[in-house]
Order: structure tokens, then C-alpha cells, then sequence
């Protein structure tokens, strides 16, 4: 029973890093029905912002955090403008194929101008801590990015339910042409869902690097494709289901290693990919749509 | 068994609401039937129901005394009930030829592998296909832009190539969802006979939803109308016409349309 | 119409052409013109080949975004080399298994996914190929992470060239045909398509049964060549390239797919020092021609007498 415990805080800090880059996937998808295959890499990119802000400028992980969202922010509304709003119109399988080319562009130009090599993440930027609760063992890096995860998720909410912009946000993503006839910008708004998603990246990127202290440029692909399942696994286009499906699969994928076997870890996760895509394709959140003829 | 086509209590709900409740509607071998009703009264659900996109709640469709509800699309193609599109749905890419072949495709007469290795058999196949698609394409005035690609064709065009598509694939009741929208009235004209004709030609049972009143009182033998997912009224032309009821569901809407017949 | 029926002529000078290429490689390699390097660039250019036209048929014609190509290139290759290496069984038996193992593999994975489209389609594939990968990574009997080496190198130029033609021979007569076109009908409006009377599921399967198998054979080949495999050689990269290719040469052309596998494999020669320079540039090609070619660079057109001819008969209207 301990150790199940601990297999879940382990789980959870993991799936905190999924939920986050989920939401950015979901948000994203809500509003423009694509895949934004790139966003495994904006995460990357937040990483290494993180990483220079931390080692070059000499700033603490809070500011390099926040570097990294900035940053990503902008990164995120330039993709959208260059890469995929001349192909709003055009077929979904043309998107997606961009969308993996912005993915390779992104994880190559990196490899080009860095290097392919690991850099680890100072370790005194945040110097780890171990907590003992009774038989459980937990870091304050654990608590780090549960807790800045959670605040994030949060403030995500209030800005989505709250705010002006936020509510067209949702009209958006319920009918754009709808929308835009009711005088919301649409570019506008698709630009600063680009932005919020990329700045989340950027935040799970930081987290990834302190983390588990080491980063490439390639770091971006697997985890990207996990929070998308994560996404999946919540319905896609709902930010609830996101975190939800996020926490879940962080916690499946610890489970799956603590008790099985670690190699099939990966495997999991496209298991449960393949299997929700089966039995429920529109996610645990999700309801049913039909094409209309 | 004189009905190609027989409906019975047929109910479809989409999330709790009745998209189209307990309908029962028939139509005799070679008739030329209407099914009218204000906007969103319902009318595409039931073609959908009857050719298999969706599956209805309750209810049976028999088609030439063979219950087929609940089969799936292609399947019910087979048996013989072809339809167009209320928003067009050509194969864009394509030439107005394919369009027409690959609705040939059930008639296919040599296997895959003949296909593959390049037998006599595919080659008279082939030709059989061109041949049959040509005809049809010339009956519809379009053997000139056989080589057109479907998306290039001017909006009439595309409604006639729709029509002769669904002819390939040889059915026995054909069913249009809005023939002449969008159409000017010599268009309407031209396509009214063109339905009179292509039904006593190829020995077809018509089911038509239209909102053009002339059309439909031009053409159709006998009127059924949907309103909220019901059958409101079902009857000759003229007696819909004077129908209080019906005028009444169109009353704001059409209501001038329907009684002048204009 | 006259078009559809056998030329002989037009056949007979195909075969001359396909003929003269082929005696003159072979003469190249009989003579030793042809360094050790240029083969084995010759032998990734035919494999190249093979997986771009097999996988134009499901990205292309059928419109269905699979990225689990390497995935079934994999399984052919394992295949293959479990009947040379531990069964003793002849080539042609191991291609013929090879082909027949990616196929059922194809079979596998296309029914359950034939109720995604689109963007899920894509993911699942991509998902199915990974976990072959995984799968392969973790049988200590093929040699888990390290993979086979030493394989014995059968893979020679009458097998590469036989298996080219074949390839496109096969692709291209199944696609100009009635079941061809019924293909091309559920990528563009499958709906349309199956109240047409077209079982679009059948089609379906036959398309990811048939890229499969032809990935399969690419597998077998590739292992027989390179003497070593290891289940990271065909991971979510190499379906990448392959994407890359069919992309780049028009969804639903063989002949772009040819070609492009050709100009791909050159480029990627001429890159080779520069291996993150390609990528790169790879990303850009593939976000360019969707932005302002999103039908490739042919579209659907082929490249063939038949277009030569009607232009020709055009120009003299």
C-alpha cells in the first residue's frame, strides 16, 4: 500500500508535466481542429530559454520560467501566423503534415545551432530537498511542479470563465464563423490561444528540466506525444478532460513501470492511445458529434 | 407487393429529441412522390434513415418487401436505392467521367487480380464501364466535359452529374435531396422533364425533397408533409395545396409560396 | 478508349527502357564502375522507391494519414531474416514471408483503425508503429535493443530492380482500375462513396494490406543489404522520410512518388555530412509545398506517355 502511494505522488508529478502540455494540444485543437504536432517542441524551446535564463543571465527558476513563457508565447503566435493560417482552409491532412514539418523544423534548428548533446539543468538553481512523511518520500521539486501546475491550471480557468477574451476564446472554438459575425477577431483570438498553449509548454519545459535535470533538443517528441494521448484520453478540445487525462496517464505510465515492466512503459501509453481511440473516440469528457449530410 | 418502398413508425432521436417520430410513408413502383416541409421539418433525416447513414430508432424500412434498416449504406445502395446530396457531394478531384465510372464499381465484372496482372477480362471490363458511363454522361448533356474535373463544372452541371451518378448504380428508387436549389427557373424547367423522363427511362420510383413549389407541383403524383419530425399531411398536389394545416406550418415562411404555387 | 487497350508498342519500348536500365547497372557492378558507396546508394534509392509508392497508396489514394510505415518495413525485415538466418529458407521464400507477415500486420492494424479518420488515423498509426518498435525492443530472441548483425548480404541488383518494378507495376495497375478508383473515392468524400455502393471499409483494408506488404518486401531487402538491423532503424524517423517523399512527389501519384524518391535519395546523399542540415530542410520542403502546393508537387497527375499523347492531340485542336 506504501509503496502504491508512492507510486501515485511519483505519477502525479509526472502527469502534472503531461497535463500541461495537454492543455496547450487541447486548447489549440478547441479552436482551429489541428493536431499541433510542434507543441512537444515549443516545450522543448521553453527548456532551453529556462536553461540560458538560468546559467547565462543568472536569474532564479521562477524568472526563467517566466522567460521561457514569454518567449514561447511569441514563438507560438509566429507559427501559427507563418506555418498554419494559410492552410486554415485547405484539408486536415495538409495541416497535419505541416504540423509535423514545424515539429522536425523546430527539433533540427535546434540540433544545428546547439548541438545534438544533453546540457543538464544546474542543480543550484534548485537544490533538492527530500521530505519523509511516514515511509513516503517525496522532493520539493515533486511539490514544484505539482503546485506550479495546479496555480497555472487554475488561473487557466478563471481566464477562460472569466474574462472577455477568454469567453470568446469559447465561442471560437463553438463557431468561428458564428463568432466572427458577432464581432469577435478570430485571428486575434487564435493568436493568443497559440500564445497561452505555447507559455504552458514553455512552463512544462522549465518543470522537465529541473525535473529530471537533463535536456536535448530532441527531449520534446515523446513527451509531446504522450499529452497528446493525455488529451485524447480526456476528449479533446475539453481543458478539464486535459488535465484529467494528463494526471491519469502520469499516473498509468509510473504504475506501469513500478509494477510491470519500465520498458513497456511507453507502450502503455499508445495502448491506451489506440484503446480510448476504439472504444471512445471522443475521450472520457467527450460527447458524441456527427458529421452533418 | 406493389410499394418499392415502405415506411413504418419510424423514429429517430438525436440526444433525447425526435429528429423524426413515427413517420409511415409509402411509395408505389414507378411513382414520382414529394416529401415537403418547412426548413429543418426533418426531411434529410429521413433520406438519411432510408439510406443507411443513420440508423433508426424504431421503426421499419422495407424496400421491395426487404426490410433493410440498419444496413449499412453501401449495402442498401446494392439492393437499388441511389440519392443525391442536398450540398452537393461530387468527388471534387476528379473528372466528370470517374465520378460517373466509380459509381459503376458494384458492376465490376473482373477480380482484383485480373486487375493487377492486366487480363482480356479487365480490358473488356473497362471498356464496358467507359462505354455505359459515356451514355449516361451524354444523356445528361455533359459527354463534352466528360474530361472536366467535377469541381470546374458550372453549379447546374454539378446537379446533373450528381443525378447521373446515382443512376450508375443501377437503383430502382432514386432519391433527391434539393435537385433544383440554387437553380434558375429554365433550369428548374429543364431538370422538372428531365426527372419525368430519366423515371419512365430507366423504369424508376422517385422520392424528391424540394422547397421549389413549382417543381414540386409540377412534377410530384403525390405529396408527403413533415413538420417537426411528423407527418403533417399526405395527399395529391392539390389537396395539399388547400390543406389548412399545411398552410399554416408554412404560414411566415412560405405560405405565399405554397398558395400561389409561384 | 483505344488508350486502355494493350500497346504493344508502347509496351515493347517500355520493356526496352526498363531493359537498357537495367543490363547497365548491372554491367556497372559485373565491372566494378560502381563503387561499394554508389551501390549502396542505389540499393537505399530502390528501397526508397518501393516504401514511397507503397505508402502513396494509403497517404495518397485511399487519403488515409498513416505514419506507421517504418513499422511494417520492420516486421518484413525481421521476418526475413528469422527464415534466412534461423530456418534456412531460401530468398525468395523469406521476401515472400516478409510480405506476408507486413501484410497481416497491415490487416491487424487497419481494421481496428478504420473507424479513426483523419488526425486520429494518424496518431493510432503512428502509436501502432511505435509499438512494434517497443515490442521488437524487448524480444531477447531477435536481439532486443542491439537488434541481428551479421545477415547475409543476398540483396543484389536483380532482386532490388525485380522488386522495384513490381512494386510499381502492381500499385499501378491496382489503381487505374474499377477497385483503383473506388480507393480514390474515399478520399474525396467518403460518404459520397459508400452510398455509392462502395464497401469503404474493404477498400480500406485492402489499401493498408497492400502498402504493407510492399513495405514488408522494402524490409526484407534492407536487412539483406545492411547486414544489421536494430528496431531504432525503422522508427517514427524513417516514416518520416518516407512521408516526406510521397508528400513532396503529389498524394496520389506514382510517378511524383518515383521521382521524388529519387530526388530525396540524392539530396540526402549530397547531405549526408550535414545530417542536421537535412532535417531541417526536410521540414521546410514539407511546410513549403503544403502551404503553397498542398496536393504535392504532380497532385494526382502521372507522368506518362498518355499525358505526352493527349497534349499533344490538344495542341493539334
Amino acid at each position: 500500500m506504501l509503496n502504491f502511494i508512492q507510486q501515485l505522488i511519483n505519477g502525479l508529478s509526472l502527469g502534472a508535466i503531461y497535463a500541461l502540455i495537454a492543455l496547450g494540444y487541447t486548447m489549440v485543437y478547441g479552436i482551429i481542429k489541428l493536431i499541433n504536432f510542434a507543441h512537444g517542441d515549443i516545450m522543448m524551446v521553453g527548456a532551453y530559454v529556462g536553461f540560458f535564463s538560468i546559467t547565462l543571465l543568472g536569474t532564479n527558476v521562477w524568472v526563467a520560467m517566466l522567460f521561457a513563457m514569454l518567449t514561447c508565447a511569441v514563438l507560438g503566435i509566429i507559427i501559427e501566423k507563418v506555418a498554419y493560417k494559410p492552410l486554415r482552409n485547405s484539408t486536415r491532412i495538409a495541416a497535419l503534415i505541416t504540423a509535423i514539418g514545424v515539429s522536425f523544423f523546430l527539433e533540427y534548428i535546434m540540433v544545428f545551432l546547439l548541438g545534438a548533446t544533453q546540457r543538464v539543468y544546474p542543480a543550484d538553481a534548485f537544490p533538492t530537498q527530500t521530505y519523509h512523511f511516514s515511509g513516503l518520500l517525496m522532493t520539493n521539486k515533486d511539490i514544484f511542479v505539482i503546485a506550479s501546475a495546479v496555480f497555472l491550471m487554475i488561473i487557466l480557468q478563471l481566464f477562460i470563465k472569466k474574462t472577455r477574451t477568454g469567453k470568446a476564446m469559447r465561442a471560437v472554438s463553438l463557431d468561428q464563423d458564428a463568432a466572427s459575425l458577432m464581432g469577435i477577431n478570430v485571428n486575434h483570438i487564435i493568436s493568443v490561444t497559440f500564445a497561452i498553449g505555447s507559455a504552458l509548454a514553455a512552463a512544462a519545459g522549465v518543470m522537465y528540466g529541473v525535473f529530471y535535470g537533463t535536456i536535448n533538443p530532441l527531449m520534446g517528441m515523446v513527451p509531446g506525444i504522450k499529452a497528446f494521448v493525455a488529451a485524447v484520453l480526456g476528449g479533446i478540445g475539453i481543458i478539464p478532460g486535459a488535465m484529467a487525462g494528463g494526471f491519469l496517464l502520469g499516473i498509468l505510465e509510473t504504475m506501469v513501470s513500478g509494477y510491470g515492466n519500465s520498458l513497456f512503459r511507453d507502450a502503455a501509453a499508445y495502448g491506451v492511445l489506440i484503446l480510448i481511440l476504439l472504444i471512445k473516440p471522443t475521450g472520457l469528457f467527450g460527447e458524441k458529434s456527427g458529421e452533418k449530410i | 407487393m406493389n410499394n418499392i418502398l415502405e415506411i413504418n413508425h419510424l423514429t429517430k432521436t438525436f440526444g433525447g429529441l425526435n429528429a423524426v417520430s413515427d413517420v409511415n410513408m409509402y411509395i408505389e413502383k414507378g411513382e414520382l412522390v414529394g416529401l415537403i416541409g418547412p426548413n429543418g421539418a426533418g426531411k434529410t433525416t429521413v433520406f438519411n434513415l432510408i439510406t443507411g447513414v443513420y440508423r433508426p430508432n424504431e421503426g421499419s424500412i422495407l424496400f421491395d418487401g426487404k426490410s433493410i434498416g440498419g444496413l449499412s449504406p453501401h449495402r442498401i445502395c446494392r439492393e437499388g436505392i441511389a440519392r443525391t446530396f442536398q450540398n452537393i457531394r461530387l468527388f471534387k478531384n476528379l473528372t466528370a467521367l470517374d465520378n460517373v465510372k466509380i459509381a459503376f464499381h458494384k458492376e465490376v465484372n473482373y477480380s482484383l487480380l485480373s486487375a493487377v496482372f492486366r487480363t482480356n477480362r479487365f480490358y473488356q471490363g473497362e471498356d464496358q464501364i467507359e462505354q455505359k458511363a459515356l451514355e449516361l454522361l451524354e444523356i445528361f448533356q455533359l459527354g463534352d466535359k466528360r474530361n472536366e474535373l467535377a469541381s470546374n463544372l458550372p453549379y447546374g452541371e454539378q446537379r446533373r452529374l450528381e443525378i447521373a451518378r446515382a443512376l450508375a448504380t443501377d437503383p430502382k428508387l432514386l432519391i433527391l435531396d434539393e435537385p433544383a436549389a440554387g437553380m434558375n427557373p429554365q433550369e428548374t424547367n429543364a431538370l422538372t422533364e428531365l426527372i419525368h423522363w430519366v423515371r419512365g427511362q430507366f423504369n424508376l420510383s422517385v422520392l424528391l425533397i424540394e422547397h421549389d413549389m413549382s417543381l414540386v407541383m409540377g412534377l410530384c403524383e403525390r405529396l408527403y408533409v413533415l413538420n417537426y419530425g411528423q407527418i403533417l399531411a399526405s395527399g395529391l398536389p392539390e389537396e395539399i395545396r388547400n390543406n389548412p394545416k399545411v398552410i399554416e406550418a408554412y404560414l411566415g415562411e412560405e405560405v405565399t409560396k405554397v398558395v400561389s404555387g409561384s | 478508349m483505344e488508350l486502355l487497350k494493350r500497346n504493344p508498342a508502347a509496351l515493347f519500348l517500355k520493356i526496352l527502357i526498363l531493359a537498357g536500365i537495367f543490363s547497365a547497372i548491372q554491367y556497372m557492378i559485373s565491372f566494378k564502375i560502381l563503387s561499394t558507396y554508389y551501390q549502396m546508394t542505389l540499393t537505399t534509392l530502390c528501397l526508397n522507391i518501393i516504401l514511397a509508392v507503397s505508402l502513396n497508396l494509403i497517404n495518397g489514394f485511399t487519403g488515409q494519414l498513416s505514419l506507421g510505415h517504418a513499422g511494417f518495413m520492420s516486421i518484413g525485415a525481421y521476418v526475413s531474416v528469422v527464415f534466412t538466418q534461423n530456418l534456412d529458407a531460401p530468398f525468395l521464400l523469406a521476401l515472400f514471408m516478409a510480405c506476408l507477415g507486413a501484410a497481416l500486420a497491415g490487416l491487424v492494424i487497419g481494421i481496428p483503425t478504420l473507424r479513426l479518420r483523419g488526425d486520429y488515423l494518424a496518431i493510432a498509426t503512428l502509436g501502432f508503429g511505435e509499438i512494434i518498435r517497443i515490442i521488437l525492443y524487448n524480444i531477447e530472441a531477435v536481439g532486443g535493443a542491439a537488434g541481428i548483425t551479421g545477415i547475409p548480404k543476398l540483396t543484389t541488383w536483380p532482386w532490388l530492380f525485380g522488386s522495384v518494378v513490381l512494386t510499381i507495376l502492381v500499385i499501378n495497375n491496382l489503381t487505374n482500375s474499377s477497385y483503383g478508383r473506388a480507393i480514390v473515392s474515399i478520399r474525396e468524400d467518403e460518404v459520397a462513396s459508400e452510398l455509392m455502393g462502395i464497401n469503404i471499409v474493404n477498400y480500406k483494408i485492402l489499401a493498408f494490406i497492400v502498402g504493407a506488404m510492399f513495405a514488408g518486401l522494402a524490409g526484407g531487402l534492407y536487412a539483406h543489404f545492411f547486414y544489421i538491423i536494430k528496431p531504432n532503424t525503422f522508427g517514427f524517423m524513417k516514416s518520416f522520410d518516407v512521408l516526406v517523399m510521397v508528400v513532396l512527389g503529389g498524394l496520389g501519384s506514382t510517378s511524383g512518388a518515383v521521382i521524388a524518391a529519387i530526388f530525396v535519395t540524392i539530396l540526402s546523399t549530397v547531405l549526408q555530412s550535414f545530417p542536421e542540415l537535412r532535417m531541417v530542410l526536410y521540414a521546410m520542403v514539407l511546410i513549403i509545398v503544403m502551404i503553397f502546393r498542398p496536393q504535392g508537387l504532380m497532385g494526382n497527375k502521372e507522368l506518362s506517355f498518355k499525358i505526352l499523347r493527349r497534349k499533344r492531340g490538344e495542341a493539334k485542336k
